[in-house]
């Protein structure tokens, strides 16, 4: 192992190996090839040999997105105060809470802030699928509602990365209420003529694509991200067949003409520039 | 003597019900024999009907969350249908979403609820095997959706009165579902149902399966009826995911506060309309008097506001969902509120008002 780090290798094998030291080698689902995850995080989190787009935390996502620096966090403190006092399987919602924050090192499943992306002064909301699966509560519902407002009020574009797993069972009906929160607060944006661009990574399901996910003036998607409305296990039980291949994937909801464009993580930024000052008035 | 408490037959009583039924057994041993020996029981069958009642009255007062969610489900549950037949004058349905086909799980119309002419809006169940097939056990395609806010964007234009009535178990999870794009078509309905130009009551009758139940439940005012269950995913669902096994549902039912009580303290639906002793199904009669009432009142309200103040009330009354369950929450959503106010007078020195801050 040593060996090969030292000569000129270029971060990954074709053949897999039976030892590996714990996260200095990451297998692509994509292609099954072995990396290196340094080349992989350099490379944006994309797998170099097949372009399959890794899930990344909202910290990492916007470190790739915004100019170096720019983004300003809003409520970055904000927790959930368990209004159901969930409990499942002896443990409870809240130590739930306590576990993911300390795993993915953010407060809840959402940042928001102001930033710039190429010079444009941006909102931004960025979803971290390490924290409860991105999962949509009642913290997640009022920031984003928040973020939506402060684009309202400051008349600058609305940038939203979704990634999440859909509405947060752990605050029931809560829960529930954030996807008709967060949709009206997008209508408002939009009845103020303010742009919203809906940006869908891995994975979009449930009641987050149901809500504002669905929203955007603009949809863009990652690659092969999984973006849907139910979950595949659950469609498959009620219909008793197989699913087709590639179902619910980014190139599936762009044939059925719910997504305008898929963009590769790299060009990300270049396009939401353009998008930008296209819609700029 | 008529039995008003308990008009349904024995095998119609859910399993926690042993003991009202047992009493219906007895009653009509005592009525057979009245009827083959002639002897008057009259007093014995008053006591035993006094004696349901009270059954009844205990049974309902303490229901657990998982029975709630049996009686939400009864296959005697009054049912849109029902509500048409019996609260809706002169109903003239609407069909089709102009641009897919006509999805029978949500009827869409135009009706009379007491002097008011209101565009009707809710999701069937089906009373038979024929029916449930048609109209797809209540469980809504995206052209449903699609369909409601064809619609209502008609009502709207005629300046019509919006009444939502829920009952569906969730929106359809199959392949057609999600080509045709049932999380957009949802989600269009949740953004457009907010900024409507007409009142919109939204009533969960029985079964308020998530998204599905969602995709026609915003409006100015959300009731629910007393045994209704409201919920992020089903207590089946929940249970498999979390529990890991589907047969865990009353525990998931517990956790998850989604019978009409729970969900009035949590601040999400505005009130809960009564129903009959043993449940609607026991009465369907005085349960969609009930309802039809709370429309009638309701509306009566919403028609005295004016249509801009309606609209800033309803976005308010979304934007508190959640925010309501902890003074944290609220104190830093004002914060920030602050913070957005006082940055807006910085950017424009013209703005008049910037709310004084305590």
């Amino acid at each position: 192992m040593g060996k090969e780090a030292k000569s000129n290798w270029d971060g990954f094998s074709l053949k897999p190996r039976r030892e590996m030291p714990e996260g200095l080698w990451m297998g692509c689902p994509g292609c099954k090839h072995m990396l290196y995850r340094s080349s992989v995080e350099k490379n944006l989190s994309v797998c170099p040999e097949c372009d399959y787009h890794f899930r990344i935390g909202a910290d990492v996502r916007i470190k790739h997105l915004a100019d170096e620096d720019s983004f300003a966090e809003t409520l970055g403190d904000l927790t959930s105060s368990d209004p159901l006092g969930f409990k499942f399987r002896g443990t409870t919602y809240k130590q739930r809470l306590r576990d993911d924050e300390k795993k993915s090192g953010s407060k809840e499943a959402i940042r928001i802030g102001k930033a710039f992306i190429k010079g444009r002064g941006v909102v931004l909301a960025v979803m971290d699928p390490n924290f409860l699966m991105g999962s949509m509560g009642s913290v997640v519902g009022e920031k984003f509602s928040i973020a939506a407002e402060m684009a309202v009020e400051e008349k600058l574009p609305f940038v939203a990365i979704c990634c999440s797993g859909g509405a947060r069972m752990h605050e029931g009906v809560v829960s529930l209420g954030q996807m008709a929160k967060t949709s009206a607060a997008i209508a408002r944006l939009d009845e103020s003529g303010g742009l919203f661009i809906s940006v869908l990574t891995d994975p979009t399901t449930g009641g987050v694509t149901a809500s504002f996910a669905m929203l955007g003036d603009c949809t863009i998607a990652e690659p092969g991200a999984m973006i849907g409305f139910a979950g595949r296990r659950t469609i498959a039980e009620t219909i008793k067949i197989d699913l087709p291949e590639g179902f619910q994937t980014a190139e599936f909801m762009l044939e059925h003409g719910f997504v305008d464009m898929i963009v590769h993580r790299k060009d990300l930024r270049n396009e939401i520039a353009r998008l930008i000052d296209y819609c700029h008035k | 003597m008529p039995d008003t408490v308990n008009n349904i037959a024995a095998e119609d009583h859910l399993d926690f019900e042993n003991d009202v039924a047992d009493l219906d057994r007895q009653m009509k041993e005592l009525r057979r024999l009245t009827s083959i020996k002639g002897i008057d029981y009259s007093a014995e069958t008053r006591r035993l009907h006094q004696e349901q009642v009270a059954q009844l009255k205990r049974i309902y007062s303490n229901l657990t969350p998982w029975q709630t969610v049996q009686v939400a489900r009864h296959p005697k549950r009054p049912i849109l249908t029902d509500y048409l037949h019996l609260m809706v004058k002169d109903f003239r349905e609407l069909h089709g979403d102009r641009s897919f086909g006509n999805d029978r799980a949500i009827v869409t119309g135009l009706g009379q609820i007491g002097r008011e002419k209101v565009l009707i809006v809710g999701q069937n169940k089906g009373r038979n095997t024929k029916e449930k097939v048609a109209c797809n056990f209540g469980c809504p395609n995206p052209e449903g959706y699609r369909k409601a806010m064809a619609k209502m964007k008609f009502a709207e234009k005629f300046g019509i009165p919006i009444v939502t009535l829920i009952d569906t178990p969730g929106a359809y999870p199959g392949i057609g579902a999600e080509e045709r794009g049932q999380a957009q078509a949802i989600a269009v309905n949740l953004a457009q149902m907010s900024r409507l130009r007409v009142p919109i009551i939204c009533i969960v009758i029985g079964e308020g399966g998530s998204g599905g139940a969602l995709g026609i439940g915003v409006g100015d005012r959300l009731a629910m009826l007393e045994f209704a269950y409201y919920s992020v995913i089903s207590p089946e669902g929940c249970a498999a995911i979390l529990w890991r096994d589907g047969s865990q549902a009353p525990l998931a039912a517990e956790a998850l506060k989604l019978t009409s009580k729970d969900i009035l303290k949590l601040g999400v639906i505005d009130a809960v309309i009564p129903e009959p002793l043993g449940g609607a199904h026991r009465n369907l009669h005085d349960n969609i008097y009930n309802v039809e009432q709370y429309i009638i009142k309701t509306l009566r309200d919403l028609k005295r506001t004016k249509l801009d103040n309606l609209l800033e009330n309803r976005y308010k009354k979304l934007r508190s969902i959640g925010a309501a369950s902890s003074e944290k929450l609220r104190r830093k959503t004002q914060a920030a509120a602050d913070r957005i106010a006082v940055a807006l007078q910085a950017i424009s020195p013209r703005s008049k008002k910037v709310p004084a801050k305590v």
